[in-house]
């Protein structure tokens, strides 16, 4: 059986993948009330901070509507912070950030 | 004895004000839609579910539901999008019961259905597909599609009010659409190009009852009636203190009865002629108006009412009611004779819709 010289073989290719950051989700209250059934602090894995919302959306549908728009982006009125920097929607993740989504100031 | 209720959407959230058939005492209950802006509410009446059309500055735009009467909601935008690439969509602007689903009008304008009582939804991609599209611009609220108008016994036929694109009708279901403004004003517009093909600014578009293809346009630039289905617009503004207003309510049961609020003018503030609070109503197809008046404010009424924030119940006589943009609640029992005031500082009123339940 060839191989393309990556570890492992074609029946190890689970193992062969890459281990997605783990990391944790610090939601806003607001966005609890509307997800009665969310925690304000998630744990999960994902590279990127799109990746790590479609998780959300996973557990709770809807919540990727609530956070990002069909541009596809952040929306406009949410922070997502990661390492003390605005992050983007493909902004890379590592092991043990922890990714801050808050509202930003809006309204009146 | 009926319960009925005032489904009334706010720049802070929603709420039901209820009371029955005698229509003498409300009581008030909400903010619900966790004080989300809402645009619009309506209920369906068939499945005694309201829905609630808005946007959140921070969450986007949603249509929220609630299947008993206000003691839980639960919301969804699924599917309420255009695709990627695309102005998103920043608020949902109205709502319709149609024969065979529920419709939302949205900002940019576009319409969207559901067929699962609001659960998910689908582009009715055609009316974004008129040629007309580049032409279409945004009034004073933004590129809104806030009217929508269905028949009960003809799924095929859609009309929808766009400000400023003006009023568009569909025959077969929202596939293709044709612009019906023909007979409106643009009076911001040159003097030789005031009645476009499109670019008018509908404030308010409603149906008649009774089956006709009757209906009436409240116009930035005037008052209007269409008896072919908004093939050809007349002016019906004489006897008016103003071409200018936002909403229109029809009657229940009577095509020839009609009410409005004109404001004094859309460069003038806004607000009530003279700054005396009077509903006008028409018994004869807008030929002549009166101007009711009985129990509203007549000093310092420098309110306005927005596109949809008057509205009729089903009762006999029919009630009437409107919300201000100043947060006042304004009833009457008797189509319009005498008025109340059933509240003064809820948050700027967006719309006001009724539900008799029997």
């Amino acid at each position: 059986m060839a191989h393309d010289g990556r570890p492992g073989g074609d029946d190890n290719l689970e193992a062969a993948a890459p281990r997605l950051p783990s990391v944790c989700l610090v939601l806003p209250r607001a966005l609890l009330s509307l997800f009665p059934d969310a925690s304000r602090e998630v744990e999960l894995s994902a590279a990127t901070v799109g990746e790590a919302i479609a998780a959300l959306d996973q557990r709770w549908p809807g919540m990727r509507d609530r956070l990002c728009d069909a541009t596809p982006r952040i929306r406009r009125h949410i922070n997502v912070v990661v390492d003390g920097q605005r992050a983007r929607i493909d902004t890379a993740l590592k092991d043990g950030d922890r990714v801050h989504v808050l509202t930003a100031i809006s309204g009146g | 004895m009926s319960k009925v209720l005032l489904l009334v959407g706010t720049k802070k959230g929603a709420f039901l004000v209820e009371s029955n058939d005698g229509r003498r005492s409300w009581t008030i209950k909400g903010p619900f839609c966790e004080t989300w802006p809402i645009q619009h509410m309506i209920a369906d009446p068939a499945e005694r579910t309201i829905y609630a059309a808005g946007g959140n500055a921070w969450f986007g735009p949603a249509v929220w539901k609630t299947t008993d009467l206000g003691e839980t909601w639960t919301h969804s935008s699924a599917g309420l999008a255009y695709e990627e690439g695309e102005e998103p969509v920043a608020n949902a602007w109205s709502l319709a019961v149609g024969p065979d689903g529920l419709y939302a009008g949205v900002e940019p304008a576009g319409l969207f259905k559901s067929c699962d009582g609001g659960e998910t939804w689908r582009h009715v991609a055609g009316l974004r597909a008129h040629p007309s599209r580049t032409q279409w611009q945004p009034g004073g609220g933004g590129l809104i599609l806030h009217h929508i108008v269905t028949r009960g016994d003809d799924a095929a036929q859609l009309w929808v009010g766009i400000s400023s694109a003006g009023v568009f009708h569909s025959a077969d279901g929202g596939a293709t659409w044709e612009p019906r403004n023909r007979g409106t004003r643009a009076d911001y517009m040159p003097e030789d190009q005031r009645y476009p093909e499109v670019g008018q600014c509908v404030h308010s578009l409603v149906m008649a009852p009774g089956g006709s293809d009757r209906l009436y346009q409240q116009n930035h630039c005037g008052m209007y009636r269409s008896d072919d289905g908004g093939r050809v617009w007349t002016s019906i503004e004489d006897g008016l203190p103003s071409t200018f207003g936002f909403p229109a309510a029809a009657h229940p049961r009577d095509p020839d009865t009609l009410f409005l609020l004109p404001l004094n003018g859309d460069i003038n503030g806004r607000y009530m002629p003279d700054a005396k609070a009077a509903v006008w109503r028409t018994r004869d197809a807008g030929a002549t108006w009166s101007a009711l008046r009985d129990g509203l404010p007549q000093q310092n009424a420098y309110f306005g009412v927005l596109r949809q924030a008057l509205s009729t119940d089903r009762l006999e006589p029919a009630g009437v009611y409107f919300g201000t943009g100043g947060g006042a609640l304004f009833a009457s029992a008797d189509e319009g004779e005498s008025w109340s005031c059933l509240a003064e500082h809820l948050p700027a009123i967006s719309s006001v819709e009724t539900l008799v339940i029997d």
